[in-house]
């Protein structure tokens, strides 16, 4: 006999530990490092500000750095470079970025065929759920914050760590700057909370990583459609893609908490709708195939 | 007494018009090797992935040990397995691919890791990717997941299916060393012969039906002895088989007429034929391949029109 043998007069539900989502959590976490698109994702969050620094530089360089009040304002502190990224991340990039984990993150395990390996081990249905909640939300955030970093970073390296002209006009020192911009990007994963919900719901749904990537991304472009429609200005505040603006309102003099609120609940709107449909079809669906 | 390791009612799953596994019923007690047979497509690996609480029964139960794998993932304590090939993530090695089982198995899983390895001799590949593998190691590595969870019952979906004569060889061994060490065995195939030395009870399952329920014994003895005559008038000889109680079956190949009776009915039939004026010049029993009958049952009316038709190629029987 070896110790593969059947334990004789024990049966599993009496013994020792049972595992949880925890396991799940850090286990898709290993996964993910072995995977290109992880890569990918936070490459592309590095790339960006890096691009926008460049160009900043090369516009400097060039000596017409007057004639454009924007480029004026990008080069006089640093700390505009992570604002800059996330104003025009929202269109598509943070989406794409987010989308690639969270749409991938159950669909892929249709395409190994190893849902039948997990799902027959320990774990309950909802706990596997849970972890790779968790993970498709800590990569969103990772990105994201090393997006801002980079972007903090860089900028300051090549405009300097200045104080910053706040929307309002007033001027902010360089160290409450540094808190507002991480301030904004907290704010800035609310929106992107629901990006990541409706991922993950794509995810399970087509079962299909490129359609939930893809798909994601569309979801989020018509989004902004709508908004800039003839006649639809009036859905403008409840659009998903307006709450990625909300971080404005820490810019402000005193600070406007009314998009930041707004935020918080038009995104639960978009986000726990899509992630209850996602936890249903995935503990309800039949695991044929593969 | 404790519940089996696999008690099966009344199982139905329906996809839209098509009944893949139809009323199943199945009883599999501690320590048997169970054989659940059948050609391809006739259910198995739906049955199993009822059994493994992967798809939902239109209808019928499951109780593994007592308890309903649909119901919680707690019913699968004490129980491993795979259906279809198994699957692993294939930019993992295999080693961490394990390792990320046994820590979902939780408990002392992950203490069996390279014992589990060293059981399917994959202890040297064990960090190369998965990816590379042959379909010969995945099955093998397969195993090597199920043991993790130290099971009391195993179930495993062709298991040597798609492996070289010496790869089937080795499974087999395998699954009987395994069997010794005291696991219960639900295995599926395909082929009567890769399981009939390794189990000591078979089901066959024809278009999502049981058709023979059994040991392998008695489903040989079901058989029936046939037998082999030639006459000096065949055709008379014929007919006067196929009008008698007791002989069944009737057929005409390569020069012979065969049919199934028992030992009474073939005496009578000796008597007939000679009172007939019909003489024998050879009766003599044969022996039914156990793959002959596997077919005629999962076959279902084939084997019987065939022999309907040969009958008629007699010449002069009408
Ligand atoms: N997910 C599914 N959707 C529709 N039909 C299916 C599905 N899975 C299996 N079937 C059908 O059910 C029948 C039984 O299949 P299966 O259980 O795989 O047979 P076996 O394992 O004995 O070869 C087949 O006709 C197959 O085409
Ligand atoms: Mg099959």
């Amino acid at each position: 006999m070896t110790a593969l043998a059947a334990p004789s007069e024990r049966s599993g539900a009496a013994t020792g530990r049972r595992p949880g989502v925890w396991a799940v959590y850090r286990w898709e976490l290993v996964k993910l490092r072995y995977q290109k698109r992880t890569y990918l994702g936070l490459g592309a969050s590095i790339l960006a500000p890096l691009l926008l620094v460049l160009a900043i530089n090369l516009r400097s360089g060039a000596g017409h750095g007057d004639a454009f009040a924007f480029s004026n304002y990008l080069t006089r502190s640093g700390l505009v470079v992570p604002l800059v990224i996330l104003l025009f991340g929202a269109i598509w990039m943070f989406p794409l970025i987010v989308a690639l984990v969270a749409g991938d993150i159950f669909a892929s395990e249709d395409h190994n065929g190893t849902l039948k390996t997990v799902l027959t081990r320990s774990l309950e249905r909802h706990q596997i759920f849970a972890g790779k909640m968790l993970v498709a939300a800590t990569y969103a955030v990772f990105a994201i914050l090393l997006g801002g970093t980079v972007g903090v970073i860089a900028g300051s390296l090549q405009s300097g760590f200045n104080s910053l002209q706040s929307l309002s006009g007033t001027i902010v020192s360089a160290p409450r700057g540094l808190e507002l911009v991480y301030a904004s990007l907290v704010v800035y994963l609310i929106p992107t909370a629901a990006i990541v919900s409706i991922g993950l719901m794509l995810s399970t749904l087509t079962r299909n990583s490129a359609a939930a990537v893809v798909g994601t991304l569309m979801i989020s472009l018509l989004i902004q459609l709508i908004g800039i429609l003839p006649g639809m200005s009036g859905a403008q505040p409840y659009l998903l893609s307006t709450q990625f603006n909300a971080w404005q309102g820490l810019l402000r003099t005193p600070t406007d908490w009314v998009p930041i609120i707004r935020a918080l609940w038009v995104s639960a709107l978009y986000g726990v709708p899509a992630l209850i449909v996602a936890l249903l079809v995935f503990l309800r669906r039949d695991v044929a195939g593969g | 007494m404790s519940a089996p390791p696999i008690e099966v009612r009344g199982l139905v799953k329906r996809y839209g018009a098509l009944t893949a596994v139809d009323g199943v019923q199945l009883t599999v007690e501690a320590g048997d090797v169970y054989g659940y047979l059948g050609p391809n497509g006739a259910g198995k690996t739906t049955s199993l992935r009822m059994m493994l609480g992967l798809i939902r029964p239109t209808e019928g139960t499951v109780r593994l040990f007592g308890r309903d794998p649909n119901a919680t993932v707690a019913a699968l304590a004490g129980v491993a397995g795979f259906v279809e090939a198994p699957a692993f993530y294939p930019y993992l090695s295999a080693r961490r691919n394990l390792e990320l089982m046994a820590a979902f198995d939780g408990d002392s899983a992950p203490t069996r890791i390279d014992l589990a390895l060293d059981t399917v001799e994959l202890a040297s590949r064990a960090s190369d990717r998965v990816g590379g593998f042959s379909h010969g190691m995945r099955q093998r590595l397969g195993i090597a997941a199920a043991l993790l969870r130290s099971p009391k019952l195993l179930l495993l979906d062709e298991p040597a299916t798609g492996l070289d004569p010496a790869g089937m060889r080795d499974m087999r061994l395998l699954i009987r060393r395994l069997a010794d060490e005291g696991m219960t065995v639900l295995l599926s195939s395909h082929l009567l012969a890769e399981v009939e030395e390794l189990c000591n009870r078979v089901a066959v399952l024809r278009r999502g039906r049981i058709v023979y329920e059994g040991t392998i014994a008695e489903l040989a003895r079901g058989a029936g002895t046939r037998y082999r005559l030639a006459s000096t008038d065949d055709a008379r000889a014929l007919g006067i088989c196929v009008a008698r109680p007791g002989i069944a079956e009737v057929g005409y190949e390569h020069g012979h007429i065969v049919f199934s009776a028992d030992e009474q009915a073939v005496a009578e039939l000796s008597r007939a034929l000679i009172e007939a004026d019909v003489l024998i010049r050879e009766l003599a029993p044969q022996t039914v391949t156990l793959e002959d009958l596997f077919f005629s049952l999962t076959e279902g009316d084939g084997f019987v029109a065939e022999r309907a038709e040969a009958a008629a190629a007699v010449p002069g029987a009408s």
